[in-house]
């Protein structure tokens, strides 16, 4: 049992470099997008926030807490990722008729 | 459902943010790359929903419905130009979050999401739950104060007040010093635990207040990362996997992001926090005549150029103006001319909030270019057009060493042949530095609303 934080500790470490690596892969470009999926990501909270509310016992003011928490953590979830698509959407490329007339110029 | 299926999904759902992340790398991916991460948090919640721990319904249906209208609401009305307040909001409401399911986590029944009655909170527990309590509220307390200086409802320059760092600092102090008599004997009825949650929405107050408007973007993505690192904390008090791998994605990109906004700006992170470097100062003043330019003279000589270069800032999104520049763009581009749109990392008020609203324009993500390739063909663009910045293109900042912002990375425009620089008075920007640029000998000013300017040089090109 005592081992639980050290192996919760190797999760943390490694997943940290993991999103270093990832995240320096991102271009400028993107960086707000980057920023609103990250709040999604991190709405993730929303596993703990459903655990704390649905949980059976623990009385009403945990019940509150969790409840709260679920409609936070949705907000982020929901919002961070529909308004991320919104956005993303937005990203075109130039259209291939001006691109085939670029050379010439 | 058993733990073992409902920890393979969070399995799962980590992959997929992980490979949602990897696909942000291209424009032509990033939405599929965001709908699979969706699915993600889809199948992590839906785990969830299943999981033994789960046996009351009605508080999360309702909780959670009210979350989704909101956030669905706000994502779908939420203008491109006000990106940067919905950020800071999302960021306080993760930080929040991470806050109640720590507090949540001190009630014996909710840990790990087993039923059990486990009776005292251990050591570790309590640490944890400190964490995400001291990281959440901060985050979300902090990210409050910056929405209400992003949306001006707050003063959006630094406050400075004396003893500021002592405060500060004491406040610390005495945060650090109720956390351990707490940890010393955790419970959910610790007088200590209010005290801890007291201190450090007032700790996230103070340490927002000091930074100045200028300074915002790195400030957004500070209690961005935050908000990943409180889910972080969250997910070791409740001995959650995928909280843990999240929390610290979102960490590791909130930091990166700050990280570049300093190198922005050349200053370190502690000069950004702690300098209240949007408080009025005397900087090196600069006199000279500046050369004004109407409409119709801009139009000609944009006719005449091969190459233009649109440098946005802020000031374009104040005016509304990225539309009526797209068309002034496509119209230069039926002329033969190349067009390119040169940003600054810390060009608008967050990272990349000039793109999103090109984007939002149709201009194609291909012109957009940073400002370390467009820089070294400065001197082969004929017309380098400002419109709405100021201290991202001001050459003082390469020059002059008494400027307060000598050294900071500038997109070189006064290098072009030509430069319009769009303002709408001579007012000094939004960091209140005075700008040379306006004075150069190759600067022409075209005063007015950028918009109403636009759309005056755009009639009189196709007059």
């Amino acid at each position: 049992m005592e081992l639980v934080p050290v192996y919760l500790a190797f999760i943390l470490a490694l997943s940290i470099f993991l999103g270093f690596e990832l995240i320096s892969k991102v271009p400028a470009t993107l960086h707000t997008p980057l920023m609103s999926g990250a709040n999604a990501i991190s709405g993730i909270t929303l596993v703990g926030a459903l655990l704390a509310a649905g949980a059976d016992g623990p009385g009403w003011l945990a019940t509150l807490l969790g409840a709260a928490a679920v409609f936070f953590a949705t907000v982020n979830v929901v919002g961070g990722y529909l308004v991320t698509d919104r956005m993303l959407g937005m990203f075109k490329k130039r259209p291939d008729k001006q691109a085939a007339e670029k050379p010439e110029t | 459902m058993t733990d073992l299926v409902v920890n393979l999904a969070y399995l799962g759902a980590a992959v997929l943010f992980v490979l949602g992340l990897k696909m942000l790398g291209s424009p032509s991916t990033a939405r599929r790359g965001n709908a699979l991460s969706a699915i993600g948090m889809l199948i992590a919640v839906v785990a969830t929903l299943l999981s033994q721990g789960v046996v009351a319904w009605h508080w999360i249906a309702i909780a959670a419905g009210a979350g989704a209208v909101v956030g669905a609401l706000a994502a779908r009305l939420v203008a491109m130009t006000s990106m940067p307040e919905m950020v800071a909001l999302f960021n306080g409401s993760g930080g929040i979050a991470s806050l109640l399911v720590g507090a949540a986590a001190l009630f014996p029944g909710v840990i790990g999401g087993a039923a059990g009655a486990e009776t005292a909170v251990s050591t570790f527990t309590a640490v944890t739950v400190l964490l995400s309590v001291m990281i959440g509220g901060v985050t979300f307390s902090g990210s409050i104060v910056a929405w209400g200086k992003l949306a001006e409802v707050l003063p959006g320059g630094a406050l400075l007040f004396a003893g500021q760092r002592l405060v500060n600092g004491g406040l610390l102090a005495a945060l650090v010093a109720c956390g351990v008599c707490f940890a010393l004997a955790p419970s959910a009825d610790s007088p200590y635990f209010v005290a801890v949650l007291v201190l450090a929405l007032a700790l996230g107050v103070l340490a927002v207040v000091p930074i100045g408007g200028a300074d915002m973007p790195v400030v957004i993505s500070l209690l961005n990362s935050y908000s990943g690192l409180a889910a972080c904390a969250a997910g070791f008090a409740i001995n959650n996997n995928v909280l843990i791998v999240s929390g610290s994605l979102v960490g590791a990109a909130g930091i990166i992001l700050t990280n570049i906004m300093c190198k922005a700006m050349n200053r370190s992170l502690a000069n950004v926090l702690f300098s209240g470097f949007g408080a009025p100062r005397a900087g090196a003043r600069v006199e000279g005549e500046v050369k004004p330019i109407n409409a119709e003279d801009a139009s000609l000589i944009l006719e005449a150029a091969s190459a233009v270069a649109f440098v946005p800032g802020y000031g374009m999104a104040v005016a509304q103006a990225q539309h009526v520049v797209h068309e002034l763009g496509e119209l230069l581009e039926e002329n033969g001319c190349e067009v390119s749109y040169a940003i600054h990392p810390v060009a608008g008020r967050m990272p990349g909030h000039m793109n999103v609203l090109l984007a939002e324009a149709s201009v194609p993500y291909d012109q957009l270019v940073e400002m370390e390739d467009i820089n070294p063909r400065m001197a082969n663009i004929d017309v380098a057009v400002v419109i709405g910045a100021n201290d991202v293109v001001n050459p003082a900042a390469r020059e002059d060493e008494a400027s307060p912002i000598y050294g900071m990375p500038v997109i070189n425009v006064d290098h072009a042949r030509t430069v319009f620089v769009l303002k709408r008075s001579m007012a000094s920007g939004f960091a209140g530095i005075d700008n040379p640029l306006f004075f150069g000998a190759n600067t022409r000013m075209l005063f007015g609303d950028a918009k109403t300017s636009i759309s005056a040089v755009i009639a009189s090109l196709k007059d």
